[in-house]
């Protein structure tokens, strides 16, 4: 019974991870710019690796697994959202700006100040 | 479900070639590669090869992408085209040629899960069996690498220690600059990065450490130790930089690392000699044939990882110190 109840959380949560992990992929194809884009793409990140973990962690239940799976999970919620930061502020850097009307990566115009974006 | 998954990433890696090849711009030639790197570590994870899957995650994602962004930060971003129609056929014609050989040989091993291939007729289960009467650990792979095929590992050094000293003589030919204030963007005015760096870096070694005396046990080892402990030390030296890095770890201990890991690993084989058997034979090393195994794979393994991140770490700094050309 337990373990019956153990695969269905699982799978729920696995599925809800995969579904967000494929909105994240398609918001990354679809979305105009770069910081679109690293929004769409930053679903995949949070929600869909959080869901995914946790699924696998109800999979493994009370053990070893599951505390090096939270020592993954800890570890990515303070790398990803890093990345993200690093990445977002190296294109900022680089010279390509934030508007909403921008449809392309390329900087608009001539790259900004170096220091006064960062 | 299994083949399927691995059709499909067997598929990822081709496309990835080709967009690796395909693309002018070298940074995101890295990027791919490593990209590439990953996915050929779950190919092999998939096929229960932990052990390789983690070297290849630790070095080919993780080491070689931070190498060769460290050589492009010397040259240029964009890949020129400069040879003509004729070279480009010639260099066709070699790489074609040399796939077919590739693919010619493949036709004389075993298919793909053959039951009666001669890895897994005797070969494969001879270890398995072997091993806890011999060497009495639980990560066969550990048993195999240390100590039955320990020549094979210690080639695998002298082939890292080799690239090492090869890198270093390439690369100290020109005037070593200091490295301070290359970077148009300076990596120590970024506080979050500089924060969680900070955070990562004892974890970091910590589990570098694990990862290499858990080897016994589990996936592991010197070979991904040694690079997880050069990753720890890159983030260091990134964020830190390259001053405050090498007075942590300074050349002349990396050297030592280097050196000291290879001479460990053949001082273990000569040991073996003197106390009465063969190069690299554990067994006498203690009064217990087992317990010496055991000591002899721990001693070669730290080798093994002293090694590989020294020599990391000193080809990181030999393109970290140089002045960008100019």
């Amino acid at each position: 019974m337990i373990a019956l109840l153990q695969d269905i959380a699982s799978w729920i949560l696995l599925t809800a991870g995969g579904a967000f992990v494929l909105i994240g992929g398609i918001g990354a194809l679809r979305m105009p710019n770069l910081y679109t884009r690293m929004h769409a793409a930053s679903v995949t990140d949070t929600m869909g690796a959080f869901l995914v973990i946790a699924g696998i962690m109800v999979q493994a239940g009370l053990s070893l697994a599951t505390i090096k799976l939270i020592a993954i999970l800890l570890f990515l919620l303070i790398t990803s959202p890093t990345s993200s930061y690093a990445l977002a502020s190296a294109a900022l850097l680089s010279g390509i700006r934030p508007d909403a009307g921008q449809a392309a990566d390329r900087p608009a115009q001539p790259p900004p100040d170096k220091g006064s974006a960062a | 479900m299994t083949v399927l998954f691995g059709i499909f990433l067997l598929t990822l890696l081709v496309i990835t070639a080709v967009a690796i090849v395909r693309t002018r711009n070298l940074v995101v030639a890295v990027m791919l590669l490593g990209i590439f790197s990953l996915l050929l570590a779950i190919n092999f994870f998939l096929l229960d090869a932990a052990d390789v899957a983690l070297t290849e995650a630790a070095v080919g994602a993780g080491i070689s992408t931070v190498l060769f962004l460290g050589a492009l930060a010397l040259t240029s971003e964009f890949e020129h085209r400069r040879e003509s129609a004729r070279r480009r056929a010639l260099s066709l014609l070699v790489v074609a040629s040399a796939a077919l050989v590739i693919v010619y040989a493949t036709f004389d091993k075993p298919r793909f899960g053959d039951p009666d291939a001669p890895v897994l007729s005797y070969l494969g289960p001879w270890y398995l069996e072997e091993t806890p009467e011999y060497v009495d650990i639980p990560n066969v792979v550990t048993a195999v690498l240390g100590s039955f095929r320990g020549y094979d590992t210690l080639g695998e050094v002298f082939v890292v220690f080799t690239a090492g000293i090869g890198v270093l003589f390439l690369l100290s030919a020109r005037q070593q600059g200091t490295g301070v204030g290359r970077r148009k963007v300076d990596l120590r005015d970024e506080v979050l990065l500089v924060v969680v760096g900070r955070l990562l870096v004892p974890f970091i070694l910590l589990f570098g450490l694990y990862v290499q005396f858990h080897g016994e046990y589990g996936p592991g080892g010197g070979f991904q130790a040694g690079a997880l402990v050069a990753a720890g030390f890159i983030l260091y030296s990134l964020i830190e930089g390259e001053k405050r890095a090498l007075s942590a770890l300074p050349l002349r201990a990396l050297t030592v690392l280097t050196v000291g890991g290879t001479l460990l690993y053949g001082g273990v084989g000569v040991a073996g000699m003197l106390m009465g058997s063969n190069f690299l034979a554990y067994s006498v090393l203690t009064g217990d044939p087992v317990t010496g195994q055991k000591l002899g794979i721990i001693l070669i393994e730290a080798g093994v990882g002293m090694t590989v991140c020294g020599v990391l770490l000193t080809i990181y700094h030999a393109f970290a110190r140089r002045e960008p050309a100019q």
